[in-house]
């Protein structure tokens, strides 16, 4: 994780200026998330500091992809953003990955357009990866099938859709949306469930697999997203923990962007 | 079962007179004792006298100096004195008449370049004709029709040669038989065990090519004259060099116009290899292009003026290598996936590398010795394409801690982590799409993927696909539509010349019917003057292979997985038993040794036949539902099988040439399920052949399944016909189309694909909207199943109705009592109603009394509840033979039914036991079903140990997701 700017609830990237940001909100937001990963769920966190020149610096999910030992480092496709990744491959590095870079000038890749099932990757093409982003993943993570999905609407091919479960694809209601989970389907060897939700936005949550506590789900509450919770509260054998992304959202911060998972 | 042999020696029959005639050729000029098998003494199975004895009558007619020591040797088998009387009384004529002679010279005619003389080519001809006819039939038809049509070949062909001098006849088999001994010493290879394990299959091979034999001698007796001079000419041999999965080569000399089946066959024996179809030979054509071998095809032909070199490899990669039953299968697989990484033809990552890499020096090496393996040790190893010095550390680390694992183990670890690539069994080829943008076609199991660079960038699975074609340098699919979409799609894409899209379209039709389909459709072999590649894929599709892996009943063959050593060798004398051998052999062993028990069969033949199928068998949690089902229905039920099947009978050799259009667009009406090659053929007429001396049972094994389920969202209605044939528009050989329309029974057997399941509740719209087929053409079982379905819902069937009529020639052993083995698997009963009818359709008196008292259904674990039936005055037809006591055994445990018929007949005094085991596994996709029925098959085979398997089911319902929302 990356501790959060106070530059986030001013210049931060944003898709729509419709309501400001809340700093305190937003703060407060985060360090509950940081909370639960931590204490509830004692998992290690290791916390970037924070850089005002980077606004976005918070949303770390962006800048690298990791699977098994191997870390990409990613050229995200917002050019205000490309130095975020410096503190990154650090920490990652340090963290004893292996440590694979996109240098291509032509490569861009935001890592919230790239959604790892487990068993492959569904990587967006939309405004901040492009084709040639996709490549270089391909051919970093080389066991695994790499397919491209077109994110027409949207800023991430994860803004409407996250893994909630080993083999669970949670997706949101929005035609935009549904077309990519079609496509998914049909580009994939695997047979996925699907957990549709009535809100776009509700469909990022985070899933963990952890030791001791099974399947964990953090996903939106039931505050913002009514109907949606109520999906997720359906998940019996999960262990669900609502946390608020109300602020963050404002600057199209998922749940998801706000943490790269590894297990070491 | 007997697939196996039948298909195999088929195969083989052709090739294997060519060595043979090399042999004798041979012989004129050099002593009897070839250096040939004086070299492999070891190897040959019949004497080398026998083969020399064989030889010499021939040798008698060449020089036309009539010899007499060789009479003496003339009767090789001394269990048949008549045979060698008959030869020497007939010497005069055979002079004049000598068919190996003929035999041997319309072999050599059929090269073009020999001389032929005018007088015997038509003859000549013809005989050739037929021999590739047969063998035709024999490509098409590899799987269980297969033998069954070889035998009904044999009957007639017996009835043929009646007439003609039996004497002869009976001399020349010995010969014959003979000489097919001393073919296979003459050859150089090793694993003959396989052939003694058939030895009635060898009968009939030899009766066939008796009958060719019997069509020369009626030729006119010039042409004798002329046979010495052409036999002087040889044979044209050509040594086939085959580079093996460990790098080994393998040489082989097969006759110039060997089909490529025959070399593979070769290379399998060589390898010992049971579980083959998943591989087969490639080679480099002009182009460098890697082409596969097709096995029903001349060699010469396909290789054109290539070198006669090829690879054996695997063609298709079995996307779960722990259901292959043999280790050996598996260390091949292992080979071929080891040179795939290390070529880079099979991306994979630095981790993925060292850990296949050290499961691969385990496998090799075993457990790592400190001492002796330095690093060095590792560097004869091609772990990746580009091995570092940093891979093979960590290839050495992991190897450590496979310490304890076993070489079968670490092969089977290996394939686990292999098999989750995603490139794995992709068959990758370039070509441009529509905008002319580079792309690679990726062939694999599941249907056709398509990449830019390493994306993939689409995927038809193969349900989604219902026609592939190419023209010129084209290839194109045809897209079911989508839910929303009205039509299907075409999606073409240019490959680099037209070899290539034959290449690939090949492929593609390979890969759908191995992996989709149940059994291969024939080509369309009807239609007048058709052109365009009537190409199809004629081996063993995986389902059939899978069954037959599953009844492998040999020892676990020995073989050598060293690095340094790396020619795996066969163990010598390993018995190398299929379950289809086996039960010949054990039934001809008895028909050899025991003569009173071929009088009992005489006289029992075909009309006793109490089978233990007469038993209603239902399962499923709704099954009580069924149980008022009056004894009427089942009977009404019945004579509408029995429609069926004549419907059958009566429609499957039609060409119907003009329904094919019909067929290409709509999706199939059910009843073309019934044009389904091999096990649905149906043979009624050998069961009145008088000349049949064994025991025709006959089963007929008749499964239908209800969908009772209301809400059963009636899939793709293509359940029917497998519906692939040319379109009558191709034009030339630059062009040909495949229809991929795939039966729903194979829909349940292989997976079903995901995508339209999960969301598509309504029958997908129909391709095309001219063809409404869905009830068009219901078949008549369809029908019968509509009375029962609970809602106007045309319910399609799980499975259609599959005829099987299996007849089994066996020779009964004196102990007249046989043990019959049906399994049944079913999985995931809960969801769909499943009703499974089995009628035997003789001794229909018998049959109805017993299904009314047996309904066993039994929910509970185990329960063993046994039926003595009344004892029937044998009344029905007449019959000789008296049924003493018929009783049936049902247990049943948590997934697993066994109903073991006992029958009891008195017949002249004689009496006959026969026992008749149908097993039925059900459960849910939890189940490892292969090996449940592995298991079931072990332990019927320890109480019986001479039974024979007559049948295999699988059966699988997937249950129709429903949408999460």
């Amino acid at each position: 994780m990356r501790a959060m700017p106070a530059s986030l609830s001013t210049a931060a990237l944003r898709s729509d200026n419709v309501s400001p940001v809340d700093p305190l909100g937003v703060q407060r937001e985060f360090d509950h998330y940081v909370s639960v990963l931590r204490d509830r769920l004692g998992l290690q966190v290791v916390m970037l500091p924070a850089d005002e020149e980077l606004p976005d610096c918070v949303f770390v999910e962006d800048t690298a992809v990791v699977c098994g030992s191997t870390a990409l480092i990613t050229r995200p496709g917002a050019p205000s953003r490309r130095s975020e990744t410096v503190a990154m491959k650090g920490a990652l590095t340090e963290l004893g990955l292996n440590i694979v870079e996109m240098n291509d000038e032509s490569a861009t890749m935001d890592g919230g357009d790239v959604l790892f099932t487990g068993k492959e990757f569904f990587v967006g093409l939309s405004k901040r990866t492009n084709q040639r982003g996709a490549e270089i993943l391909a051919n970093t993570f080389k066991d695994y099938a790499v397919s491209t999905i077109p994110v027409e609407e949207g800023l991430h091919l994860k803004s409407f859709c996250s893994m909630a479960g080993p083999n669970l694809i949670a997706i949101g209601s929005s035609d935009a949306a549904q077309k990519a989970l079609k496509v998914i389907q049909q580009m994939s060897d695997c047979k996925y469930e699907k957990l549709t939700v009535p809100d776009d936005r509700a469909a990022n949550c985070v899933y963990m697999n952890l030791p001791g506590k099974g399947d964990v789900l953090l996903h939106c509450t039931p505050e913002v997203f009514p109907e949606s919770a109520k999906v997720f509260e359906r998940l019996k054998s999960h262990m669900l923990i609502p946390v608020s992304n109300q602020e963050k959202m404002k600057v199209d911060g998922a749940l998801t962007c706000l943490s790269v998972l590894l297990r070491i | 079962m007997t697939t196996e042999a039948g298909s195999e020696t088929d195969v083989k029959k052709e090739p294997e007179k060519v060595p043979e005639v090399e042999q004798q050729q041979e012989q004129e000029t050099v002593p009897p004792q070839t250096e040939e098998q004086s070299s492999k003494p070891a190897e040959s199975e019949a004497p080398p006298t026998a083969a020399a004895a064989a030889d010499q009558p021939q040798e008698e007619n060449q020089i036309a100096e009539p010899q007499s020591e060789p009479e003496a040797s003339a009767s090789p088998d001394p269990s048949s004195p008549p045979a060698a009387s008959a030869q020497k009384k007939e010497k005069g004529i055979s002079r004049f008449l000598p068919p190996w002679l003929k035999r041997q010279k319309s072999q050599s005619q059929e090269k073009p370049a020999e001389s032929p003389t005018p007088h015997t080519e038509p003859i000549e001809e013809k005989s050739v004709k037929e021999e590739d006819e047969e063998e035709k039939k024999s490509g098409d038809q590899p799987d269980g029709g297969a033998a069954e049509r070889t035998e009904e070949v044999e009957v007639k062909e017996e009835a043929q040669s009646r007439p003609q001098e039996e004497e002869q006849e009976k001399e020349e088999e010995e010969k014959e038989k003979e000489e097919e001994k001393s073919v296979g010493s003459a050859d150089t290879q090793p694993a003959r065990e396989e052939r003694e394990g058939e030895p009635e299959v060898k009968e009939s091979e030899e009766k066939k090519e008796e009958k060719k034999e019997q069509e020369q001698v009626i030729q006119p007796e010039e042409s004798a004259a002329l046979l010495p001079h052409k036999l002087s000419k040889k044979m044209k041999m050509v040594v086939c060099h085959v580079t093996l999965l460990d790098g080994s080569q393998f040489s082989c000399e097969v006759e110039k116009r060997a089909k490529g089946q025959y070399l593979f066959f070769e290379v399998c024996e060589h390898l010992n290899l049971v579980e083959k179809d998943y591989f087969a030979l490639s080679f480099k054509d002009n182009a460098e292009q890697r082409c596969w071998l097709d096995p029903t095809k001349e060699i010469k032909r396909q290789i054109r003026n290539s070198q006669w070199q090829f690879a054996f490899s695997v063609k298709f990669y079995p996307p779960d290598p722990s259901q292959l039953t043999e280790d050996l299968t598996r260390y091949l697989l292992c080979l071929q996936l080891r040179q795939d990484i290390a070529s880079g033809r099979l991306p994979c990552s630095f981790v993925t590398h060292a850990l296949l890499g050290s499961y691969a020096l385990q496998a090799e090496l075993g457990d790592q010795d400190p001492d002796e393996h330095r690093l060095d040790y590792i560097s004869d190893f091609q772990f990746a394409p580009n091995q570092t010095k940093e891979l093979e550390e960590k290839v050495m680390e992991l190897h450590k801690s496979h310490r304890g694992m076993t070489p079968a183990q670490a092969d089977a670890q290996f394939l686990e982590n292999a098999k989750k690539l995603s490139m794995y069994g992709v068959d990758l080829h370039h070509a441009k799409d529509s905008e002319g943008v580079d792309i690679m076609l990726g062939v694999c199991a599941n249907g056709l993927l398509i990449y830019k660079d390493r994306l993939r960038i689409n995927r038809f699975a193969w349900p989604k696909i219902l026609k592939i074609s190419y023209k010129r340098s084209n290839f194109y699919i045809k897209i079911r539509p989508g839910e929303a979409e009205q039509f299907e799609s075409t999606v073409g894409f240019k490959l680099p010349n037209h070899r290539a899209a034959k290449r690939v379209w090949k492929v593609c039709v390979e890969h759908h019917t191995f992996f989709r389909l149940t059994s291969p459709e024939q080509p369309t072999k009807s239609k007048f003057l058709t052109l365009g590649s009537k190409f199809r894929y004629s081996g063993r599709t995986q389902a059939q292979a899978r069954q037959a892996s599953t009844l492998i009943d040999r020892p676990t063959p020995y073989f050598q997985r060293t690095s340094s050593k790396r020619i795996s060798r066969s163990l010598d004398g390993a018995p190398m038993v299929n379950i289809s051998d086996y039960s010949r052999a054990v039934d001809s062993a008895a028909g050899g040794d025991n003569g009173p028990a071929l009088e009992l069969n005489s006289d029992s033949k075909s009309k006793l036949r109490v089978q233990g199928e007469n038993i209603y068998v239902r399962h499923s949690n709704l099954m009580l539902e069924d149980l008022d089902k009056t004894q009427e229905d089942v009977l009404k039920h019945q004579a509408s099988i029995s429609e069926l099947k004549r419907s059958f009978m009566e429609a499957a050799p039609e060409p119907r040439p003009s329904q094919w259009d019909k067929r290409l667009t709509g999706s199939p009406a059910t009843t073309l399920r019934l044009q389904a090659p091999g096990s649905t053929e149906v043979k009624p007429e050998v069961n009145g052949q008088p000349e049949v001396v064994e025991v025709v049972e006959e089963t007929v094994v008749i499964e239908e399944v209800v969908k009772a389920k209301p809400k059963s969202p009636t899939p793709e209605p293509e359940s029917a016909a497998q519906d692939r044939s040319l379109s009558s528009d191709s034009e030339s050989e630059d062009e040909a189309e495949y229809h991929a329309h795939t039966p729903s029974i194979s829909v349940q057997l292989i997976k079903e694909e995901p995508e339209e399941e999960l969301n598509q509740q309504a029958p997908p719209s129909e391709p095309e909207p001219i063809t409404e087929t869905e009830p068009a053409v219901p078949a008549p079982s369809a029908q019968t199943e509509e009375d029962e379905a609970p809602n106007g819902h045309s319910p399609i069937p799980e499975a259609p109705p599959t005829e099987t009529e299996e007849e089994e020639p066996h020779i009964v052993n004196g102990g007249v009592s046989r043990v019959e083995t049906e399994v049944i698997c079913c999985s995931e009963p809960p969801v769909v109603k499943t009703e499974m009818v089995t009628i035997s359709d003789t001794f229909a008196a018998q049959k109805t009394e017993i299904s009314t008292k047996e309904v066993p259904i039994v929910h509970t674990e185990t329960k063993t509840i046994t039926y003595e039936a009344a004892q029937l005055d044998g009344n029905g037809d007449g019959e000789p033979g008296v049924l003493m006591t018929a009783q049936t055994i049902t247990s049943e445990s948590l997934c697993t039914t066994t109903t073991t018929h006992i029958t009891k007949t008195l017949k002249g005094g004689l009496s006959e036991t026969r026992i008749e085991k149908r097993i039925v596994i059900t459960g849910d996709s939890d189940i490892d079903h292969d090996q449940a029925l592995a298991q079931a098959i072990k332990e019927a085979k320890e109480q019986h140990p001479d039974m024979s398997v007559t049948r295999v089911v699988v059966h699988k319902e997937t249950e129709l997701a429903e949408e999460d929302d």
